[in-house]
Order: structure tokens, then sequence, then C-alpha cells
């Protein structure tokens, strides 16, 4: 075997880890430094768990934490229930409504998020609205929804078009066809339209800065208002930090261990 | 006794905006009938099936299925099952499920009230549905590990499990290979003489419409050109796009003489049908009724300049003057010897002719004296539309009595002869570009028909090859387009 070591291919390892190291090193400073109680980062005071104490004692984070759970899950909710039957629609529209709404479905993806926000507050005020949770559901569903479109489209473009068709030729009602035909076909990118929902919806501070009602706070607006009142990061949330990344991360592995299961199944 | 109709189309239509592409489709099918749709992509024939099935509605007409109309009715509700050009199984079901998708929607009616399906029951024609297209074991395979052809067979079950009226079958053996189609044919067949049920099958493949069929539709944009048997379709074809659509076939333009006699190909030939004398028509003659003789006398003489042996026989091309002819024979003859023939007088088959020029009804002038065909303005000779006039400075035309006429916006009739356009490879520099639609090889030319953008057709005769789809571009000299005024030239007279 000839072992040939080149100057190229190191470079390109040494390229990789380089990137991985300065993505990842930020969080993984915050996450160390979750499980020491100093004030500020560097100085280690031996391992610890009192911030997590702290963060879980905090009744202002955990109402934030809960807040923000119970925006994401049901905008995404929301979103992916209207956004994958807006798919639907557009799919199965005529050629030229189709590329019209293709085109008009992309603009919100490409916009500035604070053009959204100022729209949707002018919106609200002209109409008289009072800004409260239902006000701030709308404004993220406004935001996840062209995702969740954007993810399911490339399930449906997949899918044999005729299976629609073949259903009702079968005897199925539309409804009864896309409830058992079209549905399980285009289940995985619904999936993850839906989770590309919660996590857009979970860091979220523009719209929710602006379509909230004041005393609504979530982990953005909370963070937002400590840091910009006191100046300084609360030692706290280095845990909170940590806790979400944690979240993230098993979210991740759920669906990436889901989709690899598929993908076996398909090749039995 | 008069054999039951079980659908009949009535002046059915489908009309996209301006754009048709079923028109005045009239069709009346038997009960246990096989029935095929033939022509190219493009012509209508899916979108009638498509009518038929209930996925698109007609914009006019009427479908009558055993007497009631069932032209708006949804597709879950009419009696008839489809199977689609590329299956269109479902995915995330095993094999039985498929099947028993139509059955356990289905309700049946038990003692006066409606019920659905049992178990046992379902399961007893899912089975025996299986036992018809020969897959018995298959029933819990994952749809995603069959072959094409077991596919295909597992969608016709599906599809007859449900016992409809009528089947449709869009294509169905358009994905196969070549071998595994001819096998599919004779099985479909076997399948059809089996079950009893009226099959109304769409193929753009004529040898497979006249193997399966008992009669067959030839479709052509939208319209039907002829309905038959398939021996009546090829021996008496109706016209020329039929001739040379079904089979392999010699089509000429020539003059009825009268008395049972026609002239093409510089030569007189005895025919059996009748036409107005000196009438222009078209000729179709097939490859096998032209007999070559080795040492006697015949009725023409043509060089052999081709010859390709084809396993039962030869196929040779003979030059007879500048046309060409196609004849099959068993017998070997050498190439570049020149040979007498013959055609059989009912061999050769008279049409009226369909063309003679290109006629434009709703033509128009513009400003600058030009005529507008299609949305194109094409440059003319305005003043033929006044005996002896000429054009002034500012662009009137002025009669010979000093009369000015501003012809702005007057209707014309335009007449193109279909040897005055010139067609060029490239589509950018003619008057007008278009998509080449059709061909049709008469002899020593080739009979073009090109659509343009805004789908008018210009028809013209050209002795270059081209290809089908090609885009060409299209000139006309201005003397060349005949123009004719709707209305009198005094209308547009200038005070």
């Amino acid at each position: 075997m000839k072992k040939n070591f080149s100057l190229t291919d190191f470079l390109c390892k040494f390229y990789v880890y380089i990137l991985l190291f300065v993505m990842y090193a930020p969080i993984l400073l915050l996450i160390a430094f979750s499980f020491t109680n100093t004030k500020i980062i560097g100085n280690w005071d031996g391992f610890s768990m009192h911030l997590y104490r702290t963060l879980f004692r905090d009744k202002e984070i955990m109402q934030a934490f809960y807040n923000t759970f119970l925006v994401a899950i049901s905008s995404a909710v929301v979103s992916t229930i209207l956004g994958t039957l807006g798919a639907i629609g557009i799919f199965y529209s005529k050629k030229r409504t189709k590329a019209i709404m293709e085109g008009i479905g992309n603009i919100p993806v490409m916009n500035a998020e604070i053009v959204t926000a100022l729209s949707l507050t002018i919106l609200f005020v002209f109409f008289g609205v009072q800004f409260n949770f239902i006000t701030l559901l709308v404004g993220h569903v406004v935001l996840t929804i062209p995702f969740v479109v954007l993810s399911v489209r490339p399930k449906l473009m997949q899918m044999d078009p005729n299976i629609y068709e073949a259903a009702l030729d079968l005897g199925a009602t539309p409804a009864k066809a896309l409830r058992s035909i079209v549905l399980p076909e285009i289940m995985p990118g619904v999936f993850s339209g839906f989770i590309l929902s919660v996590t857009l919806s979970l860091d979220d501070y523009i719209i929710t800065a602006f379509t909230r009602d004041t005393a609504f706070q979530t982990l953005s607006t909370y963070v937002y208002g400590v840091t910009s009142k006191k100046g300084t990061l609360p030692p706290s949330l280095r845990a909170l930090t940590t806790v979400i990344t944690l979240i993230a991360l098993v979210i991740l592995i759920i669906v990436n261990v889901n989709s690899k299961e598929k993908k076996s199944d398909e090749k039995i | 006794m008069k054999e039951k109709v079980i659908i009949e189309l009535k002046n059915v239509s489908k009309h996209f905006g301006q754009t048709y592409a079923v028109e005045d489709f009239s069709l009346r099918v038997k009960k246990g009938e096989f029935v095929t749709f033939l022509g190219p992509s493009g012509c209508g024939k899916t979108t009638t099936l498509r009518m038929i099935a209930g996925f698109e509605l007609p914009t006019g007409g009427e479908i009558l299925l055993n007497g009631e109309d069932i032209a708006q009715l949804p597709p879950y509700e009419r009696p008839v099952n489809t199977v689609f050009q590329k299956y269109a199984l479902f995915p995330h079901m095993d094999v039985y499920d498929n099947i028993a998708f139509g059955l356990k929607l289905k309700k049946i009616e038990d003692g006066g009230k409606m019920r659905h399906l049992t178990k046992e029951e379902i399961d007893k024609k899912v089975k025996n549905a299986l036992k018809i297209v020969d897959l018995e074991d298959y029933d819990y395979r994952d749809i995603s590990t069959l072959s094409g052809g077991q596919q295909q067979r597992i969608a016709i079950a599906r599809a007859i499990v449900n016992e409809p009226e009528i089947l449709l079958l869009d294509e169905p053996l358009g994905a196969l290979d070549l071998k595994m189609r001819k096998d599919m044919q004779l099985e479909l067949k076997a399948m059809h003489k089996k079950l009893g049920i009226t099959f109304i099958y769409v193929t753009h493949d004529q040898e497979e419409a006249l193997t399966l069929s008992d009669t067959v539709v030839v479709m052509k944009d939208g319209m039907i050109q002829q309905v038959g048997s398939p021996e009546d379709i090829y021996n008496e074809p109706n016209n020329a796009f039929v001739a040379n659509f079904i089979g392999e076939s010699n089509i000429y333009s020539g003059t009825y003489k009268g008395d049972m006699k026609v002239r093409f190909i510089n030569h007189t030939f005895d025919c059996v049908d009748e036409f107005p004398k000196n009438e222009k028509v078209d000729i179709v003659i097939r490859p096998e009724d032209v007999h070559i003789k080795e040492n006697e006398e015949g009725m023409a003489k043509g060089k052999i300049v081709s010859k390709i042996f084809k396993g039962i026989h030869y196929e040779y091309i003979l030059m007879v003057g500048r046309n060409e002819l196609v004849v099959v024979d068993t017998r070997s003859f050498d190439v570049g010897k020149t040979y007498m023939f013959d055609i059989e007088p009912d061999g050769i088959h008279i049409m009226k002719k369909e063309l003679t020029a290109n006629i434009y009804n709703d033509a128009y002038i513009d400003k600058q004296n030009r005529v507008v065909i299609s949305e194109t303005p094409f440059p003319c000779d305005i003043t033929a539309l006044v005996q002896g006039s000429s054009l002034d400075d500012e662009g009137y035309v002025v009669g010979p009595d000093g009369t000015k006429y501003d012809f702005t916006d007057a209707d014309v009739v335009a007449t193109i002869g279909l040897d005055a356009i010139e067609i060029l490879d490239d589509d950018e520099s003619g008057i007008v570009r278009g998509e080449i639609v059709s061909i049709i090889y008469k002899g020593d030319h080739y009979q073009l028909t090109i659509r343009t953008p805004e789908d008018e057709d210009f028809v013209l005769d050209t002795e270059y090859t081209y290809d089908e789809n090609d885009l060409v571009g299209l000139n006309v000299k201005p003397e060349d387009i005949k123009l004719k005024l709707k209305g009198e030239a005094k209308q547009y007279a200038k005070k």
C-alpha cells in the first residue's frame, strides 16, 4: 500500500477543523462556563451547578421560557397546516397561477424581517387591534409559513402527480384522497417544515418585539431587555443557553434518526 | 338484436381560452367493445379520455353513460376506472392495500340498505384480481420492489377489481420495453375477452392500435379524422393524414382524369374510385400493392435506388421520374436496374385534396400597408386591392381615377400558395417563426405544417428534409400574398 501524505490533503482537513472550531468555540465556551459560578467569563471558579439552580428558580426566565415554546409550538402548528395546504394548492394550480404564487411566496423569505414586522404593526394599528397573544401568533405564522411551503414543495414534486387523480378515480372524495394518499407521501416535508417553523420562531426577536403585548416576554425579548438595562449578561443566561443548545441537539438527533430509518426502510 | 351503446359522446369539446384541445367529438361505444384513440401527441386523445374519467370537464357537449349525462359528475361518482400511463400506484401502501383501496370506499346495496364490503368480500375480490393479472403471491410486496411490468399489472388489477363499466387506459404500455409491451398487448387482449368490460385505450402507437382494437378512432388537432375497424382504417384511409399515420404509404398529388383513370407521377393509372373530372386529388398507395415485373410489360417503370432486407421481405425505393415509390416484395431484385411495375387498381386510394393554398380569413391591413396574419405584419402589394392603382408619397393607394384609399384596419382574406413560402433554418431571420408540427412525404417533396406561437398554421411544400418540432423561420415575397378585400373598396375611399 502506498501511503501518500500530501500537503493539499492536510490543508483541506485543517481548513475544515478551523472552520468548525470558529463555529463551535463560542458555544462550547459558554457551555463550559455555565458550570462555574463567576461573574466574568475567563475566571474558572470550580465546578458548580449554581447557575442552573438560579436559572430554574428565576420565575421571570421560566415564564419567558414557557412563553417562547408556547408561541413556537402553536405558531408552528398553524403554519404547518396552512403552509401544507397552500403548497398542495399551488402544486395543483394551473401553470400561470403556480408561477405567480411561487414568486409571491418567496418574497417574505427574501424580505428583511424588519419590514415584515413594521408592516404587521402598521396593519394591526390601522385596524385598531390590541397587541396580544393572537397578534404575536399571527406575526410568527407570517414569518414561518413560506418556509413550510418551501419544505413541502420538493416532496410534492417528487411525488407522482397522478396519484391524487388515481384516488379520485377509485372513488375517494377530494378530502379523503388528500388525507390518505397525498399527505402520507409528503409527510417528511411537512415534518421538516414544522421543525423549521419551531426553530425560526424560537429565536425570533424582531417580529416578537413588534407584535407582542409588552407584558409578554419571550426569551429573546427578555435577554435583550436585561442586557440593554444592565449592560452585562446575567450569569444564569449561560445556563439557559446550554439548555437551549441541548434541546436543539435532541431535536436534531430525532430528525436525523427518523430520516435514516425511513431510508433503510425503503431499501429492503 | 341491436348491440347496446354503453357510452356516447355528443359534440364534446374542450376549450382552453382561445385554443381548443378537443373539438366537436362525437362517438358511440358499444358494450364490451375495445376502442382505441390513436393520434400524435397533442391531438386531444388523452384530454378526451380524461373527460370520460372526469378529470377534465368538457366546455361543450354531452357524455352519456347508459343514456345519462355524466359530463359534469366528479370522477369519484363515475363507474369508470383508469389505468394511468405511469401507473400512479400509491407508494406508501403494499400491493394488497393498493388494490383494496377502491373496494374499501365502495358501498353496495344489501337488502335495501347501503353498506361497506366486509373484509372477507374484499379479500376474495383482491385475490381474484391478482389471479387475473398473474401475480398471485404478491399481496404483501412493497410497490417499490416490483418491476415496471409488475407495477403495470397491479395498476390494472387495482382498476378492474372495482368492476367498472368502462376501463380507461392511458398509454398504459408506454413505459415498458418493446418485448414486454408485445407480451402485455396479448395479455390485455385476452383480459378484455375474459372480463367483457368495455376498454377505451389511448395510444400514439399505430401498430398497438391495430393489434388490440375492435374500433380505432384516429385523431388530429382535437378532431376525429376517421373511425373504423383496423382493416378499414388501414385499407381505406379517409385522408392523407390517416394514410401517413397508419402504416407505410406512398402519398402523391394527382389529377382525376375521368373514366376511372387517375394521373400521378407522370403516368395514368386505372383506379376504382370516381371523382369529378380534372379534380386535384391526393393518392395513397401501400407498398405491398405495387408489383415489380421481372420481364413482362408493366404500367410504368422505375429504377431501384435502394434495397433493404427486412426479414420476410425486401423494401425497395424506386425512382419513377423524380418521384420515389416505396415497394415491398419477397423476391430479390437488383439495385441500379430499371424494372416495369404494376399498381393494382384497388390499391390506388384516391382522396379529396385537402389543401391547395393557405387561406387566412381574419387578416387585416396595418398603418404601414402591411397585411397582418396571426399577429405578424407581412409586407404585401397593397395596390392589388384596386385595379390599376399606385401608391402616393404618403402611402395612400391612388386609383386610376385619382381616388385616394386608406386601407388601415381593412379586413382582408390573404391567400398564400403552398410553394410561395420560403423556409429558413434560422428561425430568427424570417418574417414569422414557428415549429414544424407535421411532415407528409408526397413522392418528390414534403408537405410541412408550421405552427406559429400564436397557433396559426402555415402549410408549405419543400424538397428539403426537416424534422418534426424543428423551429424554422418563414419568408413570403410581397407579390406572393394574394389579397381580397372583405367588402367594397369604396368604403375606404378618402374624402
